[in-house]
């Protein structure tokens, strides 16, 4: 058995997806912005699309803008926000220490622009509160862009009760629903937020498209300048089949979404629970504001990466933010957000599913799991002080 | 292509002479826990020959591996030739390692070292203190990220 649990990295593209997008890239492959009639069936499709993107948020179609990806739609959102609060002299942007690096490299070139960017705790349990930004809100603050979860540890925030503040305010609220879309209920106009990102394969669409969210009378700075398309917001031929792709795969996976979450909390309790067996381990992040479908763990005296190769050898494909899988000598900046330390952020393990899993996979990852955890730690210089007391325990 | 070769798959799956010895005649640990990898190596030493080697490492494939692969490539060998061991050496075994993981193979070769130093301090033999120059964890990270 082959257990795929690292759905917030990709999902595999929907059936029902691939089907609506096969038609775009044969006979309708016109472009959308021609006027004979292969162009205007690409114009249709596009029409589809957005029509459809935005019922299943809660949104007009006039508002939901296509990207090439999740990250395109955080890079544009951001320097929106930061434009629109320059023209008022306000370059005060508020953010976490947790964001994906969509958000925070962005925010880091802005700093070098002159702009200045508060990032907020995240707390132990690795949510922020509506207090923490309502505190950190000053008379210059243009923008706050908070995550809706994240997607190390898939805590929820609290992102009605945040954009909340931020109108009261006066102040932009962009939040990047990458992780959240497709497996919680996200309705822009309850969460009252002005600009929310998405990206299609995080919910079994295909990869290379995203769309932003951006409230009618946000006027979008342009990442890519070219022609009229997205309503010259960002030029580019339309990737129709990636788009119409986006829409069937989103309303595939907003139809029945609260059974959906049902049956997936219902996987993620068992692994909580079973996992939580294996001595010093440790559930990182709110036990009860989460997505339904992700935890990350640490266990002591271990490291990520021979965990996750083991795991492969096993049958089940995870990840984790230990430095060799981060790509620094620094293991997950999320991690380290919730105040652990690095020898213990370095033994993580995150695992993904949603309702393509099924529960004998949650059994396979159960017996997999301790099994390589022990093997690991027995061939371990730092278990092994631990355990003779060399070392105290950390969890 | 797959991160690591066949090689060092292998020894990573099925690493050699992993485990402990509780009568060694030196113990060598290297690396930090908070950089992400340690490694211990114990050495039995009769006449000057590396009679057995054992290993525990904290750390990835690749550090699993190297540990593997040193241990392999000094038992039964002169303490002499231990010593010129080089993590170039260790790279060149496992078949290649990936750039950002050459450090691996670095930590070995000072394991190697560490656990050859140590024996010749509770051996009381002699020897120039500057051929054991080693900082450990000094060396550099360098990994394009895995984004998502």
């Amino acid at each position: 058995m082959y257990v795929y649990a690292d759905n917030a990295a990709t999902t595999a593209l929907s059936p029902k997806a691939l089907e609506a997008m096969l038609p775009y890239f044969t006979e309708t492959y016109g472009n959308a912005s021609s006027l004979h009639s292969p162009g205007q069936r690409a114009a249709e499709g596009l029409l589809w699309a957005r029509e459809t993107v935005a019922a299943a948020l809660g949104a007009e179609a006039r508002e939901i803008y296509f990207t090439g990806c999740g990250s395109e739609a955080d890079n544009q959102a951001i320097l929106t926000g930061a434009a629109l609060g320059a023209r008022k002299g306000k370059k005060h942007i508020i953010s976490t220490a947790f964001e994906h690096h969509a958000v925070l490299h962005t925010l880091k070139k802005l700093e070098k622009e002159g702009y200045e960017v508060t990032l907020l705790p995240v707390h132990e349990n690795g949510v922020v509160t509506a207090e923490d930004v309502a505190a950190a809100i000053r008379p210059d603050t243009a923008l706050v862009t908070i995550m809706f979860v994240n997607n190390e540890i898939g805590t929820v925030q609290p992102i009605a009760d945040i954009a909340k503040v931020c109108r009261e305010k006066g102040v932009l609220c962009h939040t990047d629903a990458v992780q959240a879309v497709g497996h919680i209920p996200v309705n822009v106009k309850d969460l009252g937020v002005d600009m929310l990102s998405l990206a299609a394969h995080k919910f079994h669409g295909p990869k290379g498209v995203g769309a932003l969210y951006a409230r009618r009378g946000i006027a979008l700075v342009n990442v890519i300048e070219g022609g009229q398309q997205e309503r010259g917001k960002r030029g580019g031929t339309e990737n129709i089949p990636g788009i119409v792709g986006m829409a069937a795969a989103l309303q595939e996976a907003t139809t029945d979404l609260e059974q959906h979450m049902a049956y997936v909390t219902g996987m993620r309790e068992r692994l909580i629970e079973g996992l939580s067996k294996i001595p010093h381990s440790r559930l990182n992040g709110d036990r009860e504001k989460r997505v339904p479908g992700t935890v990350n763990f640490c266990f002591e005296g271990i490291e990520g990466e021979g965990l996750l190769l083991w795991l492969d050898a096993k049958g089940v494909a995870a990840s984790s933010g230990s430095a060799c899988t981060s790509g620094s000598l620094d293991p997950s900046h999320v991690l380290l957000a919730l105040g652990l330390p690095h020898e213990i952020a370095h033994g993580s393990l995150r695992l993904s599913v949603d309702s393509w899993n099924t529960p004998e996979e949650i059994d396979h990852i159960l017996q997999v799991v301790p099994e390589v955890v022990k093997y690991l730690r027995d061939m371990s210089p730092v278990w092994d002080e631990l355990e003779r007391g060399v070392t105290p325990h950390l969890i | 292509m797959p991160l690591y070769s066949e090689t060092v798959m292998d020894h990573f799956q099925n690493p050699r002479n992993v485990g402990e010895m509780p009568d060694a005649d030196g113990i060598g640990e290297v690396g930090n826990a908070v950089c992400g990898d340690i490694m211990r190596m114990y050495i039995k030493v009769r006449d000057g020959i590396i009679t057995d080697v054992k290993f525990k490492t904290f750390g990835c494939g690749s550090a699993i591996a190297s540990s593997s692969m040193a241990t392999e490539m000094i038992k039964g060998k002169p303490i002499t030739e231990a010593l010129e061991l080089s993590n170039k050496a260790v790279a060149e075994a496992l078949n290649g390692l990936p750039a950002h993981k050459l450090h691996c193979s670095v930590l070995a070769e000072e394991a190697v070292r560490a656990a050859v130093k140590d024996y010749y301090d509770k051996s009381g033999i002699a020897y120039d203190p500057a051929m054991f120059g080693c900082d450990s964890c000094a060396h550099e990270h360098d990994q394009a990220p895995a984004e998502e």
